[in-house]
């Protein structure tokens, strides 16, 4: 994975609660096998729409979304943060996420910025007032900058760090190996297998 | 300490607890599907990394699958299953494939076979997997990379979930079921109430239910945001687990539900929240919105989004009626809908089928309605047939299809046009999700039967009582 620092580039509002993923991309663009390709699928159902905030040109180098609550909602598929990141996304904004799509985005290194409400209102104002306007997203001091606009997000340390390092959780977790081991020595006899 | 069920099955599956680093938790079974591993496997074959634990790993073909006799048509879902095939083969994974005694909806295939247990870690990428805490087991969805993690160190990485009770007592009255209960819940909640919680369902009306109908109740934990939902093994549990092929047998049965036996949230364990339902107070319930948190008993009216406290309420609610073509002030009795599907890993088991069945036998299908009948395994099919259900089905002029995910989310070809209505035993009524421009109602099995029958959302007290039939 790729480390995050910091992220500066155009911000884009997205007034909307309870973006769930299969807004994000709707099913039958998860037919691919692969982790590219997903941007066609990006708010598909949206992008139809001629006034959708992605259609607007002022917006079309974004890479930091900014909607409302609850993003991220409903179905485990990363291929809404794959979509997001093969768009050119690399932070969302927003005052609460999805549990399972925070999760997926900490691995794939989308970062998700947890600012207030109000604060998300702020930014809304902002850049819908001036479109393109650029948006610093730093995660070493977890700040979100905009014009005269400074916020903080949260993030959880856990999460920060292994983003600000790049590492995959996978090695991580072997380093433990011994211990898997061990607890797999321990399991009673009589737990399943879908196999002898 | 006292303990909640969540926190001592968290308890004991810890592999390794280290300062400031996320619990990782040994996985004891990892189910798998066409949609959501293909780029885990890609990811072992770049790292050189085998699966850890085959004989703990199971996957099924589900979501792209036709529930229409013949292969796949679409080449891109064709491509997905076969290289699910290809990578359970290649890494010494069981697979259960299309025309599969065995294949079905990977949450109702894991409960059916006796895998899922009490006390057991289950994961799967999809966020339904929420079915097997019915159990007593923590299960959860995770996304692709964590499915990558588990095939490779049958473990994950993960921080502790906030608990939360969700007690519902008394007694529930005829014709009120699980899913109307669990609706109810996420109503109540919301979809974001129940984010970072597991949670656990408790109260003598949920004791009252059957194993299946706590599947259902489990499996929409989801839909109020929630990671995971759990109910405490008792006797119905052990009862239901018990001959099942997977199911320990002999000294080991007893050893397991000794074991079973201690899972409970002890009588002074602490809860983060908790959230309290009369039973009695409960009538079915289904969706008017776009989110299965915008939901009202059948009995009441579209509601007013001009009327609602929060901002974003209001906001959510107009768009959610726009989409939906529905007026503030209509009954929603008065609702027409094209389509009635019943079906998937909510409400595709066998006991849904029977109460849909019993509500349609003897009735037909309203003019102009569609309605599709759609069993959660090739076992629940095969099951139904024998026990004519699917005769009453087809007899009353809806269409019996074969296992699979179907129009939940229409990955195959069951899918709304635009602009076309549906009431649906399944989970979601999120915008397109069940065909781009579709609009979609949740409903119990028992209000798609009756509605199916009356052409607009109807419970079954609405039919005329069958003895007036002819």
């Amino acid at each position: 994975m790729e480390s995050f620092t910091t992220h500066t580039g155009v911000g884009v509002p997205l007034r909307r609660s309870n973006v769930d993923t299969d807004q994000i991309i709707p099913a039958v663009y998860l037919k691919r096998v692969t982790r590219s390709g997903f941007e066609d699928g990006l708010f598909a159902a949206w992008r139809t729409d001629e006034t959708f905030v992605l259609n607007d040109p002022s917006y079309s180098a974004g890479s930091v979304l900014v909607a409302g609550p609850d993003f991220g909602t409903g179905s485990s598929r990363e291929h809404a943060v794959w979509a997001l990141m093969n768009y050119g996304f690399r932070v969302v904004i927003s005052s609460r996420f999805a549990d399972i799509f925070r999760g997926n985005s900490g691995k794939q290194g989308l970062l998700t910025a947890q600012c207030t409400q109000d604060d998300v209102e702020l930014l809304w104002k902002l850049l819908e007032n001036e479109p393109g306007t650029s948006v610093t997203v730093d995660l070493e001091s977890r700040t979100v900058t905009a014009g005269d606009l400074v916020a903080s997000f949260e993030v959880d340390d856990y999460t920060r760090w292994r983003l600000l390092e790049g590492l995959d959780d996978i090695s991580l977790s072997l380093r433990h190996e011994a211990d898997i081991d061990a607890f797999e020595g321990s399991r009673p006899a009589w737990k399943p297998r879908v196999t002898a | 300490m006292a303990g909640t069920l969540a926190e001592k099955v968290w308890e004991s599956h810890v592999v390794h607890r280290g300062e400031g680093e996320p619990d990782l938790l040994y996985i004891d079974l990892h189910l798998l599907h066409e949609v959501t591993s293909p780029q885990a496997f890609d990811g072992l074959r770049e790292a050189g990394r085998p699966v850890r634990r085959p004989e703990l790993t199971l996957a099924t073909e589900d979501h792209n699958v036709p529930t229409t006799p013949g292969p796949i048509t679409d080449p891109v879902s064709r491509t997905q299953v076969e290289t699910l095939r290809r990578n359970c083969e290649e890494f010494g994974v069981t697979i259960y494939p299309m025309g599969d005694a065995e294949q079905g909806i990977v949450h109702v295939v894991g409960p059916q076979i006796g895998l899922t247990q009490p006390g057991m870690t289950i994961v799967c990428g999809d966020s339904h997997t929420s079915t097997h805490g019915a159990f007593g087991a923590l299960a959860f969805g995770i996304g692709t990379s964590e499915v990558e993690h588990v095939l490779a160190t049958q473990t994950l990485p993960l921080k502790p979930f906030r608990t939360m009770s969700v007690t519902v007592d008394g007694e529930l009255a005829d014709g009120v079921t699980a899913k109307d209960v669990v609706l109810a819940v996420i109503a109540k909640i919301g979809t974001g109430g129940g984010q970072g919680y597991v949670i656990e369902y408790r109260g003598s009306a949920i004791r009252a239910l059957s194993m299946e109908a706590r599947m259902t109740v489990c499996n929409m934990s989801i839909e109020a945001g929630a990671r995971a939902g759990m109910i405490a093994p008792d006797e119905t549990t052990f009862a239901y687990v018990q001959g099942r092929p997977h199911a320990p047998t002999g000294a080991d049965w007893d050893a397991a539900v000794a074991a079973w036996s201690e899972l409970r949230s002890d009588d002074d364990a602490e809860f983060d929240t908790e959230v309290v339902l009369d039973a009695a107070e409960l009538t079915p319930f289904v969706t008017w919105g776009t989110n299965p948190g915008q939901g009202s008993p059948l009995g009441e009216a579209v509601p007013d989004p001009e009327l609602m406290g929060d901002d974003n309420d209001k906001v959510a609610a107009r768009r959610a009626l726009e989409y939906m073509g529905l007026e503030a002030g209509t009954p929603l009795r008065e609702i027409h809908v094209d389509t009635v599907f019943v079906g998937s890993c909510t409400n595709g088991r066998i006991e849904d089928l029977r109460a849909a069945a019993a509500v349609i036998e003897g009735r037909r299908v309203a003019e102009g309605v569609r309605m599709l009948v759609v069993p959660g395994s090739a076992r629940v099919r095969l099951q139904a047939e024998q026990e004519g259900l699917d005769a009453v089905f087809t007899a009353a002029g809806a269409e019996w299809r074969l296992p699979g995910c179907s129009m939940c989310l229409g990955m195959n070809p069951d899918q709304l046009a635009p602009g076309e209505r549906s009431a649906s035993t399944s989970n979601r009524n999120f915008e397109g999700r069940q065909g781009k421009g579709g609009r979609t109602h949740l409903v119990s099995p028992l209000v798609a039967a009756a509605t199916a029958v009356r052409g607009t959302l109807s419970s079954p007290a609405d039919l005329e009582p069958k003895e007036a039939l002819v």
